[in-house]
């Protein structure tokens, strides 16, 4: 039985149907929509399992799943060296989000990741504690941050409503999940020049740690091939 | 697969070594606050300790290192002389190489003693030396001070010295700026009047702990900046010199006496180079044979301030180096709050000592 994963809220979830059904793949969705279950219509052996995207890389690594779509952001944060744990299939042209380093507005003296270093520095003399940035995002922050030479900063935790983060105190910056900035905007934040950590979309991956019985190696090859041609 | 008992006879073949000085040994808490650590390598720390919560303590780490630890302790009780050693497991995320161990043996030895900086700096490589005896290494030394002396002594603002300073372990960085304030890349021009920045501020609402004050200081240095002269090209020139020297420590020394006549203030941090050689020599090390390398010890060493060195296998170049020391002064200072003491040490990887020879003897 093939076990693909399909992010279970919001437009995410209808975006994928859609995608889907454009290959001629009905996925079905069980009758109690709260039982997270369901099958694809005129293939048997493909199990539908729905969970949160961010949960899916998790899976698909510890071969639970052997196909899901998730945003590519997920993926690269959650698994390390991720290209040999999981094949990216397709990407799904929804989704979009870049993730972003953001900082207030009314900072008029910043505009690169230069200048977000010289001020981490002055900040950390100023305050006696390093500049916060608020961000779920940690591995991949502490990456680019790494690479671009930006020392002195702290990563502060945050799970949801990011972008109000720094006017709620709780940072004075963040790193987050942007589509059309307009959230940002009214959070009084403008993003880094070069401040794009990476862009992303949703993606259908496969598990490279799955394994596939000869019975199941077919009806995924089936699957793959089905999904390269649009109806 | 290793076995356990060579493993732990090697590490006990190195510890004896370091505990025939009479040295104190020391005893850690496998979790360690986290503060400390954050405090000192920032975020990247993250990056390579393993990290846990405590309900009253909030983060914990696996500990990384024995150093960190000891001085913190050496600060914290006296700032008398002494001298540790240890041996005890360590714990490393690995996400830039995942073959290599999450848990693996270190023997370490540490020495906080002002009364003569180089013949300490001896003492720990030569006891390393002969703790690894019998195995083929490869030696890299280097000496971070005399960068650092050369960086402070530049004629040009304390704020682009400070800057540099405060990237010398970052080396693409410390370039960037380099290049920017001696001209050779163009600075970040600043796209409207400064009169026009201070009234932009006004525009936007004010939030974060970062104030107003603070951003019209920046603006304030950075139109300091634009109108500051770069730094002048001959100054460059000698960094660049210091930045890319790699010979012998015999050639090396005569290098850079005829450096320090150009700059002056590297004379200190030179002479004293000379003097780690004559203690080295003294002891019985062929100077004439042993590597320096001027920018050894920039990219993975944040906080050795001076003397470098490392042991590497000749013939296994994908493994990490068997032993890694170094001077770190600074160290203590930031650590004594105001108290400081001269220190150095070294710590060895016995898992990779002995795997060395065994290779070498198989």
């Amino acid at each position: 039985m093939i076990r693909l994963g399909i992010p279970s809220k919001g437009r995410l979830m209808g975006q994928t149907f859609d995608w889907f059904s454009e290959r001629g793949i009905n996925l079905v969705r069980s009758e109690s929509d709260r039982e997270y279950a369901g099958h694809i219509e005129g293939i048997k052996n493909v199990q539908l399992i729905f969970l949160s995207a961010t949960e899916i890389p998790r899976e698909l690594s510890a071969g639970r799943l052997h196909f899901g779509v998730t945003g590519n952001d997920v993926i690269q944060e959650k698994l390390v060296r991720s290209n040999q744990q999981v094949e990216l299939i397709s990407e799904l042209g929804f989704g979009f989000a870049d993730l972003i380093i953001a900082v207030p507005y009314f900072w008029v003296d910043v505009e690169t990741l230069d200048d977000l270093d010289a001020v981490s520095a002055q900040f950390r003399e100023k305050h006696g504690y390093r500049l916060r940035i608020a961000t779920k995002y940690h591995r991949l922050l502490r990456e680019f941050l790494m690479k671009a030479g930006v020392a002195d900063y702290q990563i502060v935790d945050s799970q949801g409503a990011t972008e109000g983060a720094v006017n709620n105190g709780l940072a004075e910056s963040i790193a987050d999940i942007t589509s059309t900035g307009n959230t940002l905007k009214a959070n009084h934040l403008k993003i880094l020049s070069d401040g794009l950590i990476l862009k992303s979309q949703a993606t259908l991956f496969k598990s490279l740690m799955a394994e596939f019985s000869q019975e199941e190696n077919q009806v995924a090859n089936l699957l793959v091939k089905k999904l390269s041609t649009r109806d | 697969m290793t076995d356990l008992k060579d493993l732990s006879r090697e590490a006990k073949r190195l510890a004896v070594v370091f505990e025939a000085t009479g040295a104190d040994i020391v005893e850690l808490d496998f979790l360690q606050i986290s503060n400390v650590l954050l405090d000192l390598y920032g975020e990247d720390i993250r990056g390579r300790a393993f990290t846990t919560n405590d309900p009253v303590y909030g983060e914990m780490m696996l500990r990384p290192d024995f150093t960190i630890p000891i001085v913190e302790q050496h600060m914290a009780n006296s700032v008398s002389s002494a001298r540790y050693t240890y041996c005890g497991k360590v714990f490393r995320r690995q996400e830039e190489f995942p073959d290599r161990p999450r848990e693996f043996l270190q023997v370490g030895y540490e020495i906080f003693d002002g009364t003569n900086p180089e013949k300490a700096d001896a003492e720990v490589f030569l006891l390393v030396n002969e703790a690894l005896k019998g195995i083929p290494v490869r030696i890299a030394t280097g000496d971070i001070g005399i960068l650092m002396a050369a960086v402070r002594s530049l004629s040009t603002t304390e704020t682009r010295k400070k800057a540099l300073l405060r990237h010398i372990w970052r080396p693409h960085r410390f370039r960037k700026l380099l290049n920017q304030f001696s001209g050779l890349s163009s600075k970040p021009q600043p796209n409207q009047d400064f009169e026009d920045y201070n009234k932009l501020i006004n525009k936007f609402q004010a939030i974060g702990s970062r104030n107003v004050q603070e951003i019209k200081e920046r603006l304030e240095q950075i139109k300091l900046e634009t109108e500051t002269d770069p730094i002048d090209p001959e100054e460059v020139k000698i960094l660049d010199e210091l930045i890319s020297l790699r010979d012998r420590c015999t050639v090396v020394l005569s290098h850079l006496e005829k450096l320090s006549k150009k700059m002056p203030g590297i004379e200190l941090t030179v002479d004293n180079f000379s003097k780690r050689l004559t203690s080295l020599e003294k002891n019985g090390t062929n100077v004439d044979l042993l590597n320096f390398e001027g920018s050894y010890g920039r990219t993975s060493m944040e906080y050795y301030d001076g003397f470098v060195f490392g042991f590497y296998s000749e013939t296994r170049t994908d493994l990490a180096p068997v032993a890694t020391g170094g001077r770190y002064d600074a160290l203590t200072e930031r650590m004594g709050h105001g108290k400081r003491i001269p220190a150095v040490g070294a710590v060895l990887r016995p898992d990779l000592s002995l795997l060395l020879r065994e290779n070498y003897h198989d």
